[in-house]
């Protein structure tokens, strides 16, 4: 290690990671504060899910009655078949296809193209759009069919309260997420990022989104197909 | 935060990724994310599989944990971008959620008790469907 710089250049060495913490100035060298503080709200909404997966686990493990079985719940009629499962298989490929387009977008914005960034986040957005739209649908059809937060007519009443909160959370994150999504889009082909050279801003708000693709990956596992 | 501290190159790449870029920030090549793109297809078409051919049990729960964590560590990894980060950032971001399997492991111990609590206590045949699955 060369005595002169104060920033360790081999990023995945020890000595980097002792010589960043002990440094009485920023920590994170080379990261761009708003992608840090991104990563820190991101870890702090994962112990947020995390505190509703648990307390999903909880009461699904101590219920007396039989957990409605969300294979037969989640099911759908199409094209005269009853397959399992369908809507949330959709919204899962859906969420990932968004999560490629917005890979995609961040990597053009570091090539500053300027329209393929702006046209890929907002691809993205609509696919989160869609993405709503079916979790809409799906609370609908559920609500139909009686499933309240205090019980539903195929088993443990506690279904309701877990299903409610969890995907309602991540729902309201998802719509949260179209919707900065399509405000850095537009200031993006507006040539913001152009003129004060921050395209970082396409990466930091690409972590939100990876972070809403990651979540449902947890979300699908644990409540949908356990 | 200054543009000189990030205008320096940034981390060199693990898996043979090339870097020929001059602005600040992660640039890889695209054939990388549609690699990850694809294998995150896969991954859902065969968590989805799981279900959809009715695994049972053990294999049914391993099977799911594992298409899960491959799935979850693509996405942090790459789309992410949290390879080709530094150390220290790593650490901050990865080590905390460790904590939760403590409050996982002491909530199933909780569960657990309430559970044969409930099971001693409980027991008024009309009140509660016959649990079949535990």
């Amino acid at each position: 290690m060369s005595q002169n710089t104060h920033v360790a250049t081999e990023p995945h060495s020890l000595e980097t990671l002792v010589s960043d913490w002990s440094t009485d100035q920023e920590v994170f060298k080379k990261v761009q504060w708003g992608k840090a503080m991104m990563w820190i709200f991101l870890l702090s909404d994962t112990f947020i899910f995390s505190c509703f997966l648990t307390s999903y686990m909880t009461v699904r493990a101590t219920t007396m009655v039989a957990w409605p079985n969300p294979s037969e719940v989640f099911a759908l009629t199409l094209f005269g078949e009853n397959i399992p499962l369908i809507l949330i298989a959709i919204m899962t490929f859906v969420l990932i296809s968004s999560s490629g387009t917005m890979a995609l977008a961040v990597n053009f914005g570091y090539r500053r193209n300027r329209k393929a960034t702006a046209y890929l986040m907002l691809a993205t957005a609509l696919l989160g759009a869609t993405f709503v739209g079916m979790q809409a649908f799906e609370w609908s059809k559920l609500i139909a069919e009686g499933v309240r937060p205090w019980g539903n007519p195929f088993g443990a009443p506690q279904f309701g309260a877990s299903f409610f909160m969890i995907t309602g959370f991540h729902g309201f994150h998802v719509s949260i997420g179209v919707i900065y999504l399509t405000i850095i889009a537009l200031r993006v082909l507006n040539g913001v990022y152009d003129r004060n050279g921050k395209y970082e801003v396409v990466e930091i708000t690409g972590l939100y989104w990876h972070f809403v693709d990651l979540v449902w990956v947890f979300i699908f596992a644990f409540f949908y197909l356990w | 935060m200054d543009q000189a501290t990030h205008a320096v190159q940034t981390p060199s790449t693990p898996v043979g990724t090339t870097q020929g870029h001059d602005d600040a920030g992660q640039q890889h090549p695209l054939g990388v994310y549609f690699k990850i793109w694809g294998l995150l297809f896969v991954l859902s078409a065969l968590s989805y599989a799981v279900d959809y051919f009715g695994f049972q049990g053990l294999t049914r729960w391993s099977l799911i944990l594992i298409f899960m964590f491959l799935k979850a560590g693509l996405i942090v990894s790459v789309f992410m971008h949290m390879v080709w980060e530094r150390l220290a950032l790593i650490y901050a971001i990865l080590l905390p959620p460790l904590a939760l399997i403590v409050l996982v492991g002491l909530m199933s111990l909780e569960a657990d008790y309430t559970h044969w609590t409930r099971m001693l206590f409980y027991e008024t045949p009309a009140a509660i469907e016959p649990v079949e699955h535990h």
